[in-house]
């Protein structure tokens, strides 16, 4: 497979993951989008979750691929902070799947915190991408 | 023995989920452990310390006096939500509020002001006519959808087998009330975080539902429901020993169990001498009156995703070395 179908892949798995996510918040309901004709399912909570995890897994295994190549390359200081918030994402995402395990417990503040977390690295993760695309005028991938 | 303390005993289990889920925490240990610290320490994965408390209730034993009921509005009137009025206008105009703030002394259903009703089942079982009171409320699932599904961590469960929203978080969006089985979780509009965001375009208030009085069994106190009721109808305990006593119930009485198992196990067993299938014929079931028929694991999917989720950055890794490992060796035959 060549590198402008890996990106492909992986700029349509980051899209899909960040729809099902969105789709977690009760707003396509709301906002018409489920009344749609073909749309329904943006507004079943249960089908967007198993989404979720399934392309979850396909870009944890996208990124683990790319680490080894990641940590020989040389840093600039823009990629180094679209590194850590994709890093943010995963370790809180991680945990969020840890903590819907019948028997894992974790405190009310902490899952509060990981849950705010998880949406704020999204949210810094997309400004720090627009930024850098801004910044340098040219196609740059989101990927670290 | 104080009969307000709950009896206790510690355990700590390890099976392979929780192993699974271990290993990924050390795995993640450099970014969790200061979350964790953050947490006051009480984030436990693989090796929690906490008791899971269980219910069982005795329905042959339920008078339906409402004692319980009346107990439950007393302990929690003080978290009782005082709306203000007038309602913020809501966008789009199809959201609707949710006001029962005039309205709080019904309690033939579930509301946000009764975290607890009775309801009755009457009918002929094998003919034999039978009346029987259900004393309905969270059941406390092992694996809460409203919990785990919550976009904003407003919904948790503890290590005490409770499942609590927080109403200083909550925003109101009911998206606990459509993932329970039981629609138990009861909105008040006019109250919340939501109020101090964007009130009129995200959140509707705050959902409210029995916390099987945390506050109280966390300082080893007994929920008040079943510390009111005279005639003895729940008991509280260790999960593994509730469950016991309800199949050893069970079996003395010809009964049957609802909640062992239900939406993938619960902390409360309900014992009843009728099938459920036959009191879920009978009982008034609707909005705010949860029904009792069968409810399948809804995370079973899930569970088998989570452990490709886990092994994916390690497949990932092994592969992405691989071809890092090739292509040197390929540099290499052409030098």
């Amino acid at each position: 497979m060549n590198e402008r179908t890996m990106n492909l892949i992986f700029r349509l798995t980051v899209f899909a993951l960040l729809f099902t996510g969105f789709a977690q918040m009760p707003i396509f309901a709301r906002y018409y989008l489920a009344d749609v004709p073909g749309f329904a399912w943006t507004a079943d909570y249960y089908l967007n979750h198993v989404l979720h995890y399934g392309l979850a897994a396909v870009l944890l295994v996208f990124l683990g691929w790319r680490l080894p190549l990641a940590v020989k390359r040389r840093w600039t200081p823009g990629g180094l902070l679209l590194a850590m918030c994709w890093a943010g994402v995963v370790l809180t995402g991680l945990v969020r799947v840890m903590k819907n395990q019948p028997d894992v417990f974790f405190s009310p503040t902490f899952v509060m915190a990981v849950d705010w977390a998880h949406l704020g690295f999204v949210m810094l993760l997309g400004a720090v991408s627009l930024g850098r695309r801004l910044a340098t005028g040219n196609r740059v991938t989101a990927a670290p | 023995m104080d009969d307000d303390k709950i009896p206790m005993k510690k355990h700590m289990t390890i099976n392979r989920r929780s192993f699974l889920a271990a290993g990924l925490a050390a795995a993640v240990g450099a970014a969790a452990k200061p979350a964790q610290a953050l947490a006051g320490g009480v984030a436990d994965a693989g090796k929690s310390e906490a008791v899971v408390l269980a219910t069982l209730l005795d329905l042959s034993k339920c008078i339906g006096c409402g004692a319980c009921v009346e107990a439950c509005r007393e302990a929690s009137a003080q978290r009782f939500p005082e709306p203000v009025k007038p309602f913020p206008k809501m966008y789009p105009s199809r959201v609707k509020a949710a006001d029962w703030s005039d309205k709080r002394d019904v309690d033939d259903r579930l509301t946000p002001y009764n975290w607890l009703y009775i309801q009755t089942a009457s009918g002929e079982y094998d003919g034999r006519p039978f009346e029987l009171n259900i004393p309905r409320r969270c059941l406390h699932c092992q694996n809460p959808p409203c919990a785990n599904l919550c976009p904003w961590g407003a919904a948790s469960k503890d290590g005490r087998g409770i499942v609590a929203i927080n109403d200083e978080i909550c925003l109101g969006g009911s998206k606990c009330k459509d993932v329970c089985p039981w629609h138990i979780p009861e909105r008040q509009t006019g109250v919340g975080l939501y109020l101090k965001l964007a009130p009129s375009f995200a959140g509707n208030g705050v959902m409210y539902k029995c916390d099987r009085c945390q506050d109280r069994v966390a300082a080893g106190g007994t929920p008040a429901c079943i510390k009111a009721c005279p005639e003895g109808v729940q008991t509280i305990g260790p999960r593994d020993e509730i469950r016991a006593k309800a199949r050893k119930l069970a079996d003395e009485i010809g009964g049957l169990i609802y909640g062992d198992t239900e939406n993938g196990g619960t902390n409360t067993f309900y014992v009843s001498p009728v099938p459920f299938d036959v009191l879920n014929k009978t009982v008034e079931t609707g909005p705010g009156r949860p029904h009792l028929a069968s409810v399948a694991n809804p995370f079973s999917t899930e569970d088998i995703l989570a452990r490709a989720v886990y092994a994916a950055p390690l497949a990932g890794l092994a592969a992405g070395a691989l071809h890092l490992i090739r292509g040197a060796a390929s540099e290499d035959d052409h030098e």
